[in-house]
């Protein structure tokens, strides 16, 4: 099979015009559905046209990770397809709740959307394949034990009679299907897409301007909405004086949005901007316009001290360990505010009548979007719609569904119109749900013969959940502070075997609203292990790597994925004059990750980063070229993060408000990016996040070693460091 | 009004004169490729041709290119091909989530266009384009491969 198809230049632009013409007047479905319109599904995962066409149904989002390209491989394989017939559509979340549910999950956040799928919808193609060949038996008149199925034609090599899928996909849909429990699916030795570097299926419309994201959506007598919410979280719109804006050119309404927040609804969106940027509005700042950074770092500090129940990992007496020590290192890391930033500002576009609520918006989470419209709307279930459009990254913003909310609390008073809230960056910069902030104690024991014999980590700082979904606390607990540092568990657990352990949480929640960000906790936790682990290794003189190594002997995936990446680093060979190396690993999202970072550090700071090995173990492996470009980008954005990416707090408001002043890397600053796979099997592990959690402490640890210097809050910009 | 030439075809525009060109491709043209990322000319997911220069146009009002031919994403292929860049962009797969490549490939273009073999130096200081994602990689590889053909 050719998995690298080389599109003709001319027939790609000729085709896809044609196609444009039908984007402009179907921008009101999600894109793809067409495809499939007229044509029966073979069951909820597939559907095949007369002329062979496979229509793959995908329920998570894709916003840039690939899941679209990976979840239709995982579909085509047991399926059994031609690759080159593929083609996609997005699940709209009304209708697999009136299915039942029929879809699953549609969330798609922690790496999950092929580690949680992939069981489910490669019994789609596998039934559904069934379904084909039994079609094809049935018009033979044969068994169809003694049918074979390949590249979308089915063959009865007995009579030497072939049909193709679309030839019988008709009949197929009128076959009883299989009952999942029976259906096989194939030994991972066979596999013949899964593994495979295979392409996009995305690309060619994301190089010419024609993908449409959200905030491309265009229709008939749509207006344009620009919003601002009260800058300090927790405040309320007091008044504000619409009579000043409402002549100004292209304004068309002036709005409250719940009790939080203005918009302006114009004829285009910098008209709306304009008028809202004048707009005279009185806020009620609440309690939390006290805050600043140095009050909420003052609370969190308390609690690397104070008593706290919330235990996370246990083992031994920790008191014994730290009070027979021959040796003690201790260090008190922070962890600051980040804002997610996605290329495409939040935004989404709603049209409400009193009989129907319809969105249209970008998300990770199209079922949560479905209930804040139902919610914001105040109709039932049944009288809203939700229309999946690509996203331009999430990185775990677009699992919240503020944006839609107040999309739909716009439109509602104004009903017919179709109006398109997007958000300003300044509003996206300060109206965040922020990685949330934390400062960890750590403490090692060594004894006489340089053994780490024991680890006392306390984190102090905000809960995730006790922010966003208090209910999902477990008797007050955050269980999610303690990713990566768990006694076992196949999530994320820690791979050091050390007699003494206690890792506990203070937790401290500011007024800043926190949330998900790429990664979530593993990444101040892997920075304040691995780091810490560095600093212990020198306290005992002893090599980083070959340290680590000596705890690590029960958990062989971790090391075996720290070796890969010491390994293609050549560990052991020197670096050129001025080059340092620095090493982390980490467990997450059901993956083992490392790397190995080589950098110099001039004498004004300039940091270069020369080079990175990533290495991955997340058992199978679906598209390899999908996981380079994961493992890649997360070195961008966990670096782009540590070096300058801080949310600061003033007067009880974030203070950055673009990328000026909350910059991200840039081409002139991208190292050299090795990845090594090395996917041991028998699990299904993300991809997606966990070589995050290793871009910053790898690149900390070799910045130690380059300046003797430890950094221990962060961003390192103001440090007095910086790239190119 | 104003009189505007994109990718060829002129158009009449009844907006505000300090209207940015990003808002009068976006919503009064219909041309979406060009994208807002952030509205000061940092992050260059508008970037667009002006008289064949690469220049981010969401801080760039409408007075001050009276006259001038603008090039978009849409207007980039020519001739039925698609440009080089574009090409390039495709067999190296670059997109992920896909937002700011309109603005890297219209930036990539107008570079090699003034530098047709540009070194990796000559790449860092003309392409500064955010790409949240992190396609760098693939870029790089992409720009260089567009180069040489």
């Amino acid at each position: 099979m050719n998995f690298v198809p080389k599109i003709d230049r001319r027939a790609f632009v000729v085709g896809t015009a044609a196609a444009g013409a039908g984007f402009s007047l179907g921008m009101s479905l999600p894109i793809g559905r067409a495809y499939a319109q007229g044509t029966p599904e073979l069951n909820a995962w597939v559907v095949v046209r007369p002329d062979d066409t496979v229509v793959v149904r995908i329920a998570r989002s894709e916003m840039g990770q690939g899941a679209l390209t990976g979840l239709c491989q995982l579909v085509a394989e047991e399926l059994q397809c031609d690759w080159a017939k593929v083609t996609w559509e997005y699940v709209d979340p009304s209708a697999s709740l009136a299915r039942k549910r029929i879809w699953g999950n549609m969330n798609s956040t922690g790496s999950n959307a092929i580690r949680q799928s992939h069981e489910y919808v490669r019994q789609g193609g596998a039934a559904a394949r069934q379904m084909l060949v039994q079609a094809a038996a049935n018009e033979w008149k044969v068994a169809a034990s003694e049918c074979t199925a390949a590249n979308s034609v089915i063959t009865h090599a007995a009579s030497g009679r072939k049909t193709t899928y679309g030839q019988v996909a008709l009949a197929a849909t009128k076959i009883e299907p299989p009952d999942p429990k029976s259906v096989v699916l194939k030994d991972p030795k066979n596999w013949q897409l899964i593994g495979k570097p295979i392409k996009r299926l995305d690309t060619a419309d994301k190089v010419t301007g024609r993908q449409k994201y959200s905030t491309d959506t265009q229709m008939s007598g749509l207006l344009n909405a620009a919003i601002k919410a009260c800058p300090v979280r927790g405040g309320k719109v007091v008044s504000f004086d619409a009579a000043k804006v409402s002549g100004m050119k292209g304004v068309k309404n002036v709005v409250k949005v719940g009790d939080t927040a203005v918009a302006v609804v114009a004829d285009t969106w910098w008209h709306a901007k304009k008028a809202l940027d004048a707009l005279p509005v009185v806020w009620d700042e609440g309690p939390g316009a006290k805050a600043s950074s140095a009050s909420i770092a003052a609370f969190l500090k308390e609690g690397l001290e104070a008593e706290t129940p919330f235990v996370g990992n246990q083992a031994g007496d920790i008191n014994a360990a730290l009070a027979g020590a021959a040796k003690k290192v201790e260090a008190v890391y922070a962890y600051p505010y980040q804002n997610h930033a996605c290329m495409e500002p939040l935004n989404a576009t709603a049209r409400y009548t009193a009989e129907k609520c319809e969105v249209w918006t970008s998300t990770q989470n199209a079922e949560a979007v479905l209930a804040a419209t139902v919610e914001a709307s105040g109709l039932p279930f049944n009288a809203c719609a939700v229309s999946v459009v690509t996203a331009g990254g999430g990185f775990g913003r677009r699992a919240r569904t503020d944006y839609v909310t107040q999309a739909v609390l716009i439109a509602k008073q104004m009903p017919g119109t179709p109006v398109k809230l997007l958000w300003s960056r300044e509003e996206d910069m300060t109206q965040g749900t922020y990685h949330p902030i934390t400062q960890c104690k750590l403490t090692a024991s060594l004894d006489a013969n340089n053994n780490m014999t024991g680890l006392r980590i306390r984190i102090s700082g905000q809960s995730i959940l006790a922010g966003i979904a208090p209910e999902r606390l477990v008797k007050g607990r955050d269980p999610a502070t303690f990713q990566g540092l768990n006694p076992g568990g196949e999530e994320g657990r820690l791979g050091y075997e050390i007699p003494n352990i206690l890792i506990d949480h203070a937790m401290r929640n500011p007024h800043i609203m926190p949330g998900f960000w790429r990664g979530v906790n593993n990444n101040q936790n892997a920075i304040y292990l691995e780091c810490f682990i560095d600093e212990v290794a020198h306290a005992a003189g002893q090599d980083p790597l070959a340290f680590r190594r000596k705890m690590m002997a029960k958990h062989p995936k971790h090391l075996a994925v720290l070796n890969a990446a010491a390994e293609r680093a050549g560990y052991d060979k020197p670096l050129p004059k001025g080059v340092f190396r620095g090493i982390a690993q980490h467990m997450g999202y059901g993956s083992y990750v490392a790397a190995v970072a080589e950098v110099s550090v001039a004498s004004d700071g300039l940091i270069t980063l020369h080079r990175i090995v990533g290495a991955t173990d997340c058992g199978y492996v679906v598209n390899p070229a999908q996981v380079e470009r994961q493992i890649s980008g997360s070195f961008v954005y966990g670096l782009s993060a540590i070096f300058y990416g801080s949310c600061t707090v003033k007067d009880g408001r974030i203070e950055q408000t673009n990328f000026h002043d909350y910059n991200s890397m840039r081409l002139a600053a991208m190292p050299k990016v090795e990845t090594v796979l090395v996917p041991s099997g028998g699990f299904w592990g993300g991809v997606g996040e966990p070589t995050i959690f290793v871009a910053a402490p790898a690149v900390l640890n070799a910045i130690f070693a380059a300046t003797g210097k430890r950094i221990r809050s962060f961003p390192l910009k103001d440090q007095g460091f910086r790239t190119a | 009004m104003a009189l505007l030439t994109v990718n060829g075809r002129q158009y009449d525009v009844d907006v505000d004169p300090d209207t940015p060109l990003l808002w009068v491709l976006r919503d009064t043209l219909g041309l979406a490729g060009t994208k807002f990322g952030c509205g000061i000319a940092q992050c260059g997911a508008c970037t667009v041709h002006i008289d064949g220069a690469a220049m981010r146009s969401c801080a760039l009002p409408l007075r001050a290119i009276a006259g001038k031919s603008i090039v978009t994403i849409e207007g980039l292929a020519s001739g039925g091909l698609l440009h080089r860049v574009q090409q390039a962009w495709i067999d190296h797969d670059v997109p992920q989530c896909g937002y700011c490549q309109s603005g890297m490939i219209m930036a990539v273009a107008a570079l090699l266009k003034d530098q047709p073999r540009p070194t990796d130096a000559e790449i860092d200081a003309a392409i500064t384009n955010i790409c949240r994602c992190g396609t760098y990689q693939r870029i790089r590889a992409a720009i260089h491969a567009a180069a040489n053909t």
